[in-house]
């Protein structure tokens, strides 16, 4: 188990396979990350990080340590589950917390709409005698 | 064969390191709030499998705590960050 050199051939290969095809999908995700324009076309890019990467790599360990060891090593099924517990629940904050803000901030060029529920709160605005209410 | 493993966890050390590098890029030049603390989850996802990387480049079983501390921490941390965005306070 000391070392990458010992691993049988036919380990070694998925084993590769898979660390090449995850580090690229990362590497894609971070690409898309910084190159799409908006905020919600942005958004989707670590998700591909998070699900395939992460799943490409952590299959990549557990294959690499259950045929190095000679036993079953499977505790990154841990992880493997608490990424896809989290990563819904952490897009859905940030992306809530974010349409909050570009409707509060009134930025219309942002891309989020507020499917018309704030219309006519927007439509009154002017009239209302009240000018620093929201 | 191990020489095509080494070559490939070498590929992906890089690679995962070059994510790194965009992640950070975009946490600097983001224009908004919500753009830095999404770039700031990718950056602790992707410092999460650096550790998951180097575990097997090194083939020890230490890695893999580092890497599930990394990722309950980001985790918290991204909450905290969304919840401090949207409410102005985390604790109410």
């Amino acid at each position: 188990m000391n070392g990458i050199a010992d691993l049988p051939a036919w380990a070694a290969l998925p084993v590769a396979l898979l660390l090449f095809v995850g580090a690229s999908i990362i590497l894609i995700g971070a690409l898309g990350l910084l190159r799409l324009r908006t905020f919600y076309q942005r958004i989707h890019g670590p998700a591909i990080t998070i699900t395939l990467g992460a799943g490409c790599v952590l299959i990549a360990s557990m294959l690499y340590f259950t045929v190095a060891q000679a036993r079953l090593v499977i505790h990154e099924v841990i992880i493997a589950a608490f990424l896809l517990m989290t990563a819904p629940v952490v897009s859905m904050l940030i992306m809530r917390a974010a349409v909050y803000r570009d409707l509060r901030a009134r930025k219309a060029d942002a891309g989020a709409t507020a499917g018309g529920v704030y219309t006519i709160v927007e439509a009154e605005t002017p009239a209302s005698p009240a000018p620093g209410k929201e | 064969m191990a020489t095509l493993l080494e070559l490939s966890i070498g590929y992906a050390l890089v690679c995962v390191l070059v994510a790194m590098v965009l992640c950070a890029l975009r946490l600097l030049i983001g224009p908004s709030a919500h753009d830095r603390v999404l770039a700031l989850d990718t950056l602790w996802m992707a410092g999460m499998l650096l550790a998951l990387v180097l575990g097997i480049r090194f083939g020890t079983q230490v890695y893999f705590e580092v890497a599930v501390l990394i990722a309950l921490v980001g985790f918290v941390s991204t909450v905290a960050l969304a919840k401090f965005l949207m409410r102005g306070e985390i604790i109410e």
